[in-house]
């Protein structure tokens, strides 16, 4: 027997894991009304995997989705038991923060949060069926949905969602973000189980309804490695590693000098979670002291290695491992391989890192992390105990390996939504992503573009040279998704001017046009823009002489002396220079942090941040044509066979996604381009003779 | 196609042509041109008004005298800015003018891409544009056969040596900063980064005697009347007739200008039959020898072995300055009937002509034929400037060579920012900017290699 809810809602969205809180929360933010079901209310945004957030790419995808006013950094902010900045040897482009959150503390907080958003309501319910609205049916001529309902639906123009106590709500748009848990089976050894996460149902339903409607599915595979107990590692045996010593944070905030300085925040009075009950005792008695303890309490992490003993180990047991046995049919990630793949690929290394990780505040569940396996658990306790520093660990959990569902490459647009029924948005895993940031960050995109069909305003897409937002999803739409899809910086093909450094700058005036920051935050942003380019000017205008006098107060500053004459912006673009050493011996103003590490950046790297900027110009026309989506692309003439079938699978919405599609040349997209011309059958020459100017 | 930037080729058909024309196009076509060509009479440009000039290299030397002309957006072939210099039309001085503009910033064309660029802007209707769509293909179709067969042998050889050295940096670099907490091991980065600089420069030497081989040069027959010029030319055009190149696909018909010289097709042109009036300057013909020396890319300067140096031999050979010229002692038969001067001799003599020594020079008789394969075999070198390659490994598009030297300026890039303590990230962007330019020579991008290299190399992931 079906109840129906009474309000249909603008917004449903599907699962409250990492991408389903980020697409609820937007959508609620800019004046939807918005409902959030998940599968177990106490674990929303759960971190099934590493408790850890951010490193290079993923860590910029936190500060672009706080520059675009969405939750993950600002939560992790009050959650992590440690911070450290990454590659900061390595150059500004690839910087980034990665903290390791209190996995429990971190669901809790977001859903205290989403908890004070107006128009959000959260539920707890399995959903067992999704019906779409009638005009989506028929157009997928499947014999689905209200056909078999027994209940006839209040409005057939709605999405409707069936729980599995016979609620049924429904809305205009449908956001699904079901992680691993479409047709999800986790194994270990030869035990295999239905599983959506460890310990939770999988959704089966949901799984063939989608298949219904003609959604071609693959199989993916990921996994988790063993989780032991602290109370049982000799802490003497183990190399530590500890957070920073200097105040870092994900989230761009408002320091009270209003300069939006990163490294003002410790003092900001409305940002002292840590002090809460969570962190104001001691941690867990198992970790050993030190901790460190100046601006933040932090708890450290732990190295260890695999020893010859650990590699006979595996060695011996490939015959009951099932990556080897065929039992695991989905395809793994290159990038996060098992330690047994580990083992086996490399044979000639003779140990592997392992990183022993706190998974909370006053937890002795420690993640170990380079340990993902499938192996049975005999085998996980039998090789972690030859390693000397877990001589005598207990497991807490046993590793796994999960296979789920997803969507195949080729089914969603670039605003996330689905090709093949409108008013649907797939974000997260199912679009064939791992990680919490690559699924926070589509979900934040499906929530702005679902809210705005609603509002029937124009999607919001991201451009490549514009976040690595941009790339992540551009390449979900153009690229063959064969295994789990990660992001690293090198798919980044701008990455220099994609800087953790400058999401803000970036992204979040067009945060503001959406309504998802506080105007305050635009103005905040505006500020560092206008302060860093009339610093630059003063540094550039300002001509420093080879006057003994000037170079005794260079030298005084730490700077080598002036040959010739030059401006203070050469002195800075020297790599062992900072600017307090040239405010100091120049007496210029001070600036505030962020806006110092922009001109400084600016400076150093101007001429590899012009030669990419170069590039982004020379595409861009390609990036804003468009290829309208009722192309007969049949009807194109000399366009090959192949290039045909891939842009129909495909169907690019630029010119410049087609290019980038495999199997596409340039003689295609020239006869894209004539055909796309005689189709709008009107001279251009007014768009293409942009004055150069 | 859709670009921003401008491009550049040549725009006359390949071989000979008294006239050859380099054509520009796009928003920076103006500045390119002040940049190579200095008109005679200063002023600012003004649209469709043909200037006489030179045009001159970064160093300010003169390469040929031309004509150039700009025209203004949108009434230009292509409705954008546009310029169109034409020299005299010696091959190798042709291609060292597009050089000089490729140089200034302009990027070579792709096949039609001038015609797709004015069909674009609306300068020609859809009719036109199918049907050059059609060449287009065709062209790119069977250009892509022709570099697939070049591509099947050394050539995709030695760019697939490059590009593995230059991807597995980017790996390693990518490794670093991808993967901060992976033990990656500590890498040799100038070693290969070395190596892929020397085989690309390589690559584009071969490039000079690569276009010549397939395109062809000029020499010019240089010599007071009676020297001999004529005989000599009939004499040199017998050598053989066939012309075949070690490049396939380059066999050309035999014209009766062109001669195989060292197996170089060489296209001679003669001033003999210039006027001989009773005015030394007119007698040897000033004017036209100067109009026929500035398109030769070599000269032979054809001397009579049997009379000492005259005055004309002088100041013809003072015309031949800045010029590549080969003294050519013809009569050498004569010599050796009388007996009465040593070839010795009169080499020594006809030797002090000329300010700067001859680049080379050959004893020839054109009536016994002794000396002439000498004679082409010093012609082809002085063209080919080294020893040709063995087994035509030549680049012999100039699109090759303008993305080989790209990458090679890149890799020179990486090579002194890592001197300068570049960081990785840095490092990374050169990197990727050589690999995308070898790219363009052989269709492959760097995406998905990218990330297999840096998985089968490091062991690394969380």
């Amino acid at each position: 027997m079906h109840h129906i809810h009474p309000h249909p809602y603008d917004v449903i969205v599907v699962g409250a894991g990492h991408a389903g809180c980020e697409a609820a929360h937007a959508a609620a933010r800019m004046g939807c009304r918005t409902l959030l079901l998940t599968i177990d209310l106490d674990k929303i945004a759960h971190m099934s995997c590493n408790p850890s957030i951010g490193g290079p790419a993923k860590g910029h995808l936190v500060r672009e989705i706080d520059a675009l006013g969405g939750l993950m950094a600002r939560v992790t902010d009050r959650t992590f038991i440690q911070i450290r900045l990454l590659n900061e040897s390595k150059g500004p482009a690839v910087q980034a923060p990665r903290a390791q959150a209190d996995k429990r503390l971190y669901a809790r907080i977001m859903k205290e949060t989403l908890e004070t958003i107006p128009g959000l309501d959260l539920r707890q319910a399995m959903i067992e069926r999704i019906v779409p609205p009638v005009a989506v049916l028929h157009a997928s001529n499947r014999a689905h949905g209200s056909a078999r309902m027994a209940d006839p639906l209040p409005d057939t123009r709605l999405y409707s969602v069936i729980t599995h106590t016979g609620r049924v709500y429904q809305s205009k748009v449908l956001v699904l973000t079901t992680g691993t848990f479409l047709r999800g089976r986790a194994i270990t050894g030869d035990a295999v189980w239905g599983a959506g996460r460890a310990g939770e149902a999988p959704a089966i339903a949901l799984s063939h309804d989608l298949a219904a409607l003609g959604f071609p599915l693959v199989r993916l595979k990921t996994g988790t490695p063993p989780r032991i107990d602290a109370r049982t590692i000799d802490f003497t045996r183990v190399q530590v590693q500890q957070g920073s010593s200097v105040p870092l944070y994900f989230g761009h905030y408002d320091d009270p000098a209003g300069s939006n300085d990163r490294t003002c925040v410790a003092e900001n009075p409305s940002f002292a979670i840590w002090q809460s009950p969570a962190f104001s005792g001691p941690p867990s008695s198992a970790y050993p002291a030190p901790f460190l303890d100046g601006w933040r309490p932090q708890l450290p992490c732990y190295l260890v290695h695999t020893t010859p003993a650990f590699h006979d180990i595996v060695r011996h047991n490939l015959d009951r491992a099932p990556l080897f046995s065929g039992v695991i049919e989905g395809v793994g990630p290159r990038y996060c391989p098992s330690i047994e793949d580990k083992i086996i690929r490399f044979a000639d290394k003779e140990r592997h890192g392992m990183f022993l990780e706190p998974e909370g505040w006053s937890t002795t569940e420690v993640y170990v992390q380079g340990c993902n396996t499938s192996l049975p658990e005999d085998v996980q306790w039998a090789m972690l105990r030859s390693i000397p520093a877990l001589q005598h660990v207990e497991l807490m959990r046993a590793g796994y390996a999960i296979e789920y569902d997803a969507v195949a490459t080729g089914e969603i647009a670039a605003d996330l939504s689905a090709r093949r029924a409108p008013g649907l948005y797939f974000a997260g895993q199912i679009n064939g992503t791992t990680g919490y940031e690559e699924a926070a960050a589509q979900g934040l995109m499906a929530g702005i573009n679902a809210a705005r069909a609603v509002q029937g305003r124009s999607p919001i897409i991201l451009r490549r040279d514009e976040a690595y937002i941009g790339v992540l999803i551009d390449d979900l739409v153009t690229k063959e998704i064969r295994e789990p899809y990660r992001m690293f910086t090198s798919r980044a093909e701008h990455r220099l001017l994609l800087r953790a450094d400058n999401a803000d700058l970036r992204l979040t005036p067009l945060a503001g046009e959406l309504g998802m920051v506080e105007p305050a935050r635009v103005e905040a942003v505006e500020r560092k823009r206008a302060e860093a380019s009339a610093l630059l000017a003063t540094l550039r205008n300002q001509r420093v002489f080879p006057s003994a006098a000037t170079n005794a107060r260079l030298m005084a500053a730490g700077i080598a002396p002036l040959n010739g004459e030059a401006t203070a912006e050469e002195l800075l673009r020297r790599p062992d220079v900072r600017f307090e050493q040239i405010q100091q011996a120049l007496d210029l103003p001070p600036g505030a942090g962020s806006v110092i590490e922009q001109i400084e950046i600016e400076a150093k790297y101007g001429g590899y941040l012009l030669k990419q900027q170069r590039e982004v110009e020379r595409l861009r026309r390609m990036e804003t044509r468009r290829i309208p989506s009722d192309l007969d692309l049949s009807g194109v003439r000399g366009l090959r066979s192949e290039a045909r079938q891939v842009l129909l699978r495909f169907r690019p919405a630029t010119i410049g996604q087609a290019a980038r599609l495999a199997g596409i040349n340039p003689a295609d997209i020239a006869v894209l381009i004539v055909a796309l011309e005689r189709r709008s059958g009107q001279v251009i020459g007014t768009e293409q003779s942009v004055s150069s100017a | 196609m859709l670009y921003d930037d401008t491009i550049a080729a040549i725009a006359t058909p390949p071989g000979e042509g008294g006239i050859g024309i380099v054509r520009i196009s796009g928003r920076d076509a103006l500045r390119i041109l002040e940049r190579v060509f200095l008109p005679v009479r200063a002023g600012a440009w003004r649209p469709y008004r043909m200037r006489y000039g030179r045009v001159v290299d970064h160093a300010g030397v003169t390469v040929d005298e031309a004509l150039a002309v700009f025209m203004r957006r949108p009434h230009s072939f292509t409705a954008e800015d546009a310029a169109e210099i034409s020299v005299h039309g010696g091959p190798l001085v042709l291609e060292r003018v597009l050089q000089l503009v490729l140089a200034a910033g302009a990027r070579a064309a792709n096949p039609g891409e001038f015609t797709m660029r004015a069909f674009l802007n609306g300068r020609i209707d859809l009719a036109q544009a199918e049907a050059t769509l059609d060449i287009i293909t065709a062209r790119t179709t069977a250009a892509l056969a022709l570099a697939e067969a070049q591509l099947g042998g050394w050539l995709s050889g030695e760019l697939r040596r490059v590009r593995e050295q230059l991807l597995g940096l980017l790996a390693y670099c990518t490794a670093l900063v991808d993967f901060p907490e992976d033990e990656v091991e500590p890498q040799d980065v100038v070693s290969p980064l070395a190596a892929a600089l020397h085989a690309l420069d390589a690559l584009v030497a071969t490039a000079q005697q690569g276009i010549i081989y397939r395109q062809g040069a000029r020499a010019t027959l240089v010599g007071r009347p009676n020297a001999g010029k004529s005989s000599l030319l009939n004499a040199l055009l017998r050598v053989d007739r066939a012309i075949v190149t070690p490049i396939p696909g380059t066999t050309r018909d035999t014209l009766e200008e062109t001669a195989n010289l060292g197996g170089v097709p060489v296209v001679l042109t003669d001033t003999a039959g210039i006027v001989e009036t009773d005015d030394p300057v007119e007698r040897i013909g000033v004017t036209r020898s100067r109009q026929a020396l500035s398109a030769a890319d070599l000269v032979l300067m054809v001397v009579d072995a049997s009379c000492a140096p005259t005055v004309a031999d002088r100041e013809i050979a003072a015309l031949t300055e800045g010029k590549r010229v080969i003294l050519v002692l013809n009569k050498v038969d004569l010599l050796d009937t009388s007996g009465s001067v040593s070839i010795v001799v009169r080499l020594q003599e006809y030797g002090q002509i000329r300010n700067n020594p001859f680049d080379a020079t050959v004893a020839v008789s054109a009536l016994s034929g002794q000396g002439l394969a000498t004679l082409g075999a010093a012609v082809a070198q002085q063209l080919l400037g080294t020893v040709p390659q063995p087994d035509g490994r030549m680049v012999t598009s100039a699109r090759h060579r303008d993305a080989l030297a790209r990458a090679a300026d890149h890799v020179r890039d990486a090579l002194s920012g890592y001197g300068h303590g570049v960081t990785p990230d840095l490092l990374a962007v050169d990197l990727t900017a050589a690999l995308s330019a070898i790219g363009e020579v052989t269709g492959e991008s760097v995406g998905d290699d990218l990330l297999h290299a840096i998985f089968s190399r490091f062991c690394i992931g969380k």
